[in-house]
């Protein structure tokens, strides 16, 4: 078996998801190709290099390639797909955006967003919003799939393997990258962080998400949203935590103001601990968390932060 | 220019799913379905597009049993002008759907493909991505704000770091996501209408397509359930559990 895994990066680092990939890889067995398709993107390749568990990098720089647009990606990764059993890329908005391109060009059904690895044919995957696992086998030849980056460990560091380049890439004139709109923030990414601060409908306003983010300091954590605090304009989307946003599974999730619908419950279940401050003692939210405190958030939160600041007894 | 809305009947997205006791899949029978929330949503970008003159016709087309006939009738009593079901039951793969869709797209000529960034029974999220990569279209998935004129489509992408602008050449693709609009309700007198509206019936045979699964579903099972926990009543008590019993923090 060898496995082709798609990084993802900004040409410059790779982005955490992609570890994750690569340890699904390492599941399956096999030699590990990691690609690092960008633009200018040597320092993402140096990065890859050091990836545990990766064979080979192979490289392709090229203009067309900075950006990550799917139409100028897809037909690269076509070219070499062929070549292995497996293509694997992280089931965050850039691979989900790119592989079933990919897909549709090598004439595969793609697999989404596994969380388990029965067999190199036979893959777990999360439906219905997490409310049912499906196993399916895949009679493809090829297999291509994307990978639920919580379900499995970021891979490690080794020693630097060797970085092959490959071309073959070409602008398709179809579609151009304008610009973006990237929440910069000091807080931990939301995806790999320990700690999640979690706010819902119940916070009422941006102003009072501040109250969270104050919280969120003093534990070293990142900020989510629901869907509603989102559709409402209190944070930005990428806050989003759920079926259609992100999937999570920190060591701890605080939950407040979140009543728990089960599009947003699909985001987090999987976290180790879950807290729920909500004033509504009927919230599904308590029926999954591990800690419940009926109580109104905004008593609620100063009185922990105060809570954190004292020594325990 | 025509707009072609490809949409999906889907258990509807307040129900509990139940999973069968075979482990077969999920329970369909006697379960209230809709049309997947991601589809209305794309259904009614395209009619503000006809409705702000930059699209002429909207199009819906399903893939599925007879009873999506239902769901185009939805599509329809909100404003679209015709719809087309390809009759496959039960509902083809993606990859199979998009095949079926590149061949009504190549029937219909339309300049723009809307459709919804996923079905929620699946979760798949790959069905526009396929069509552009069969078509050899342009695509812009996630889409949070949509602007159509004859030189371009441009679009903001919902992304994992925020958002992202990119302008498409058209004829393109574009999946939608949740707040690109707040789709309508039907009103009664349109819902009386919409039977009137033309509904075309297609088969896979009839497209020339192969809808053979690739996937063999082997199970499907429940989550391992989440049992509720402790209650706590004071900052200090949840202080103290997260340190001492959880060791979280």
């Amino acid at each position: 078996m060898s496995i082709l895994v798609i990084a993802e990066h900004d040409n410059t680092s790779l982005r955490p998801a992609t570890l994750n990939t690569v340890s699904a890889a390492v599941v399956l067995g096999g030699e590990i190709d990691l690609l690092v398709a960008g633009g200018d993107c040597q320092g993402a390749a140096d990065e890859a290099a050091t990836v545990a568990g990766v064979s080979r990098v192979l490289m392709a720089d090229d203009p067309a390639l900075t950006d990550g647009l799917a139409e100028n990606l897809a037909p690269l990764i076509e070219s070499i797909a062929r070549d292995y059993s497996h293509v694997l890329a992280p089931a965050t908005t850039y691979g989900k955006n790119l592989l079933p391109r990919v897909a549709a060009l090598l004439d595969v059904q793609q697999i989404s967003d596994i969380s388990a690895i029965e067999s190199p044919d036979t893959f777990v995957r999360p439906i219905y919003a997490g409310n049912a696992l499906a196993t399916v086998r895949s009679l493809d030849a090829v297999k291509l799939i994307t990978v639920r980056s919580t379900a499995f460990d970021a891979a490690g560091q080794a020693s630097a393997a060797p970085i092959e380049m490959v071309s073959g890439s070409q602008e398709a004139g179809l579609s151009k990258f304008i610009g973006e709109e990237l929440t910069r923030s000091e807080r931990p990414e939301l995806t790999t962080a320990d700690i999640i601060v979690s706010g819902g409908r119940g916070m009422q306003s941006s102003e009072n998400f501040e109250m969270l983010e104050s919280l969120a300091d003093k534990l070293g954590a990142a900020v989510g949203a629901s869907r509603a605090a989102v559709d409402a304009g209190y944070v930005p989307n990428d806050y989003q935590v759920g079926q259609t946003g992100k999937v999570v599974a920190p060591d701890l999730y605080i939950a407040v103001g979140i009543s728990g619908a089960i599009q947003h419950l699909a985001g987090m279940k999987d976290s180790k601990i879950i807290v729920a401050i909500n004033k509504d003692e009927e919230a599904p939210i308590f029926q999954v968390a591990d800690y419940g405190w009926v109580a109104d958030l905004f008593e609620a939160i100063p009185q922990l932060e105060e809570a954190l600041d004292s020594p325990s007894p | 220019m025509k707009v072609l809305v490809p949409i999906k009947r889907v258990i509807d997205a307040n129900i509990k799913v139940r999973v069968k006791a075979d482990e077969s899949g999920v329970e369909l029978n006697n379960v209230k379905m809709a049309m997947n929330p991601f589809c209305e949503i794309a259904v009614e970008e395209a009619i503000r597009l006809r409705e702000s003159g930059h699209a002429e016709e909207v199009i819906v087309v399903t893939v599925g049993p007879a009873q999506s006939q239902e769901t185009l009738r939805t599509a329809l009593a909100m404003g679209a002008d015709r719809a087309i079901l390809v009759e496959a039951d039960p509902a083809p793969e993606p990859l199979a759907v998009a095949k079926l869709l590149k061949a009504v797209v190549e029937k219909e000529t339309p300049g723009l493909v809307l459709l919804g960034k996923q079905a929620i029974d699946g979760d798949n999220n790959q069905t526009g991505q396929m069509l552009s990569g069969l078509l050899g279209w342009s695509i812009g998935t996630f889409a949070s704000h949509l602007e159509v004129d004859d030189a371009a489509v441009r679009v903001t992408r919902e992304v994992d770091g925020g958002l992202e602008n990119i302008e498409l050449v058209p004829p393109a693709i574009v999946t939608v996501d949740l707040r690109l609009n707040e789709p309508r309700y039907a009103s009664l007198p349109n819902i009386m209408k919409a039977k009137k509206k033309p509904l075309d019936m297609l088969t896979p045979e009839t497209l020339g397509v192969d809808v053979s699964p690739r996937l063999e579903t082997i199970r499907v099972i429940d989550p391992p359930a989440r049992a509720a926990g402790a209650r706590v009543t004071s900052a200090q008590e949840l202080v103290d559990k997260l340190r001492n019993e959880a060791k979280v923090i």
